[in-house]
């Protein structure tokens, strides 16, 4: 039997027209979204965006390549203060500082790719955990980074001044479309490269490291390019999240963020791009807007607020937000294992085989 | 004389046990030549010295001439030896066809930065893509694996899984084939299918096939030459006639099926 097959279609964006509509139509609204979001919700939004970039390069090194970082935050960390330094100092154009930044951070990705050649599982978590504490400590002790006191961040000039060109960004509305312009082209990349032999290499890493190993995968290369690549985007983040906040300082990338990383692809949906972006948005959401306004939940929010200052002291309702989280996080996990993306997965099958089964 | 593929004097231990002792063979080019003997007399682990899995305390793999013992797996796929496990060893999460891509892997050349950003329909990633998802494509016709081309992995069969296994092997355009009990959990449809496969992967792809296998059936019937051991040791290395008639092995080996 001889099928005639198109073989452009395994790498094509859409299989289906109307799936191209549906993408258009997406990314056409979410060029309206500061129509009808301002503020505060814009700021959230932008710093949705920024943990989208970082989740989709975790979930590149755990979901697809199935090893395990918990110091992404000193990823971060490193492209936020390099993008700071690099223009404060250096006076680089913003373009190429974001992309030199993703670069400083690869390098040290590649570094911290080099021990998962030898220690697996917990022991490479505890080698990434104790490199995300090494580059927060490193940032707050030394008069370079600012020390305990941080960074600010220059003012967001997009143009190149060597050049004549100056192009300041100062609204949250300018800043969305700049990160939502570099959020989709790192997105559309990572899709890219996991559709290739390098994607391939790496789930193969993931499923049977002996096996890929056999078949020419040369695991020194493709397991540092995993930790480069996925560090890359946590800097690319990092270094748009210093313009976000406008300034940086060293407890805002503690070992908490890097398990708030871990739990974005976790909840989306490890080893999928998609899952990435919806773990990033919902974790991001519930933390910074949805479980803010507990306070203001009509009977309830007095009630939470009077049992969290009873039993919940310093703090208060901050301990319920992140005893929430944590409940709803466990409550995911343990009901669909493969995330919210495996949620969409089983609808989707469910509707393809619909009166059937 | 020079050999296409020979063992010189090779052993590997375990804690002690020889699991491998002082074992030799030559393989001449285009041969199926298999290596039969009792479970635990240390095939597997030959393959696993061969393809860089294990490194042998002692002994020589020569390979056109060159000693491959201390290369990396990957550095001996790309020597051009391919592999399958006898416990199979597939990328589960991946269809078929993906598991087959990776066999390509040695064979591609994209790398990050345009596989990142040159994705236009003439391209060179997706033209490199098209054509050797082409070639898969063939492999896939080959073994008839047309109908599962898009399934995962882990939703097949035991013996369609050794087929895809196989197939990934082929995808690597090896000039050596290590087989490691490819009919295993087949039945017996499918054993014959596999048979007149591997007979074709030697007569029309020219490859040099190393065969561990327990269907004596399958063995005599399409081995060049048979070497037989037990417990680590070589018992007698021949042509089919001459291994059948080799008292130790009936004893050893095939004695009970006799009975
Ligand atoms: N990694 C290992 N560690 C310890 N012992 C091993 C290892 N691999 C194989 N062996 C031992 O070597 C012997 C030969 O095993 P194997 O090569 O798998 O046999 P066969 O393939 O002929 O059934 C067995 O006794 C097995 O237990
Ligand atoms: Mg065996």
């Amino acid at each position: 039997m001889e099928m005639k097959r198109e073989y452009y279609e395994d790498i094509q964006y859409f299989k289906k027209k109307w799936v191209m509509v549906v993408a258009a139509v997406f990314i056409l609204l979410l060029f309206t979204i500061p129509i009808y979001f301002t503020g505060y919700s814009l700021f959230i939004l932008n710093l949705i965006m920024v943990y989208v970039i970082v989740a989709v390069g975790l979930n590149i090194l755990v979901g697809y390549t199935g090893q395990i970082s918990i110091g992404h935050a000193g990823f971060f960390a490193v492209g936020a203060y390099a993008m700071i330094l690099l223009m404060t100092l250096l006076h680089m154009p913003f373009i190429l500082a974001l992309v030199l930044s993703g670069f400083i951070s690869a390098f040290f990705g590649f570094l911290l790719g080099l021990p998962s050649l030898r220690v697996k599982g917990p022991y490479l978590a505890i080698v990434t955990l104790g490199f995300g504490m090494t580059i927060m400590h490193i940032i707050g002790q030394a008069n370079l980074f600012g020390g305990r006191l941080g960074l600010q961040a220059p003012p967001l000039d997009v143009g190149v001044t060597q050049l004549g060109l100056s192009w300041v960004l100062t609204t949250d509305v300018q800043k969305f479309y700049l990160i939502l312009i570099i959020t989709i082209i790192m997105v559309v990349a990572a899709r890219n490269i996991m559709k290739t032999r390098i994607g391939r290499a790496f789930v193969a890493i993931r499923d049977d490291d002996i096996a890929a190993e056999v078949n020419g995968v040369d695991l020194l290369i493709y397991k540092t390019l995993s930790f480069a690549i996925s560090a890359f985007y946590a800097g690319v983040g990092g270094g748009l999240f210093s313009f976000v906040l406008s300034f940086v300082e060293p407890f805002q990338f503690n070992v908490l963020l890097s398990i708030i990383f871990l739990v974005m692809i976790i909840v989306g949906g490890l080893g999928s791009i998609v899952g990435s972006i919806v773990g990033a948005v919902l974790i991001t959401f519930l933390q910074y807007s949805l479980l803010k306004n507990v306070r203001e939940l009509p009977v309830l929010g007095d009630w939470l607020v009077a049992i969290s200052q009873k039993w919940f002291t310093v703090i208060g309702l901050e301990n319920f937000n992140s005893m929430i989280l944590g409940i709803i996080i466990a409550l995911i996990i343990i009901f669909e294992p493969k995330g919210i993306n495996g949620i969409w997965l089983r609808f989707k099958k469910y509707c393809l085989t619909w009166p059937f089964k | 004389m020079q050999y296409y593929f020979n063992v010189e004097n090779l052993s590997i231990n375990f804690g002690g046990v020889k699991a491998v002792n002082n074992i030799s063979f030559a393989v001449e080019k285009n041969m199926i030549f298999s290596i039969i003997g009792p479970n635990g007399s240390g095939k597997t682990t030959i393959f696993n010295m061969i393809s860089g899995i294990y490194k042998p305390n002692s002994g020589k793999i020569l390979f056109e001439g060159r000693d491959i013992v201390g290369l990396r797996p990957d550095k001996i796929a790309r020597v051009g030896i391919a592999r399958t496990f006898q416990n199979i060893q597939l990328f589960g999460n991946a269809a078929v066809v993906s598991n087959l891509m990776l066999g390509r892997h040695i064979h591609m050349h994209t790398g990050v930065f345009s596989a990142a950003f040159m994705w236009g329909r003439k391209s060179a990633v997706a033209k490199e893509e098209r054509d050797h998802t082409r070639k898969v494509e063939k492999i896939i016709d080959f073994l008839e694996l047309q109908k599962f081309r898009d399934h995962l992995v882990s939703s097949l069969s035991y013996g369609k899984r050794k087929l895809v296994e196989l197939g990934r092997a082929l995808a690597l355009e090896p000039k050596i084939l290590l087989l490691d009990e490819p009919s295993a959990g087949m039945n017996t449809e499918e054993k014959e299918d596999i048979r007149i496969w591997i007979k074709d992967i030697q007569e029309e792809l020219g490859v040099t096939i190393l065969l561990i296998e327990h269907d004596m059936n399958m063995v005599m019937g399409i081995s060049d030459r048979i070497f037989v051991m037990n417990q680590g040791v070589k018992i007698i290395e021949g042509t089919a006639v001459e291994v059948q008639n080799h008292p130790e092995v009936i004893k050893a080996y095939l004695g009970d099926r006799r009975k």
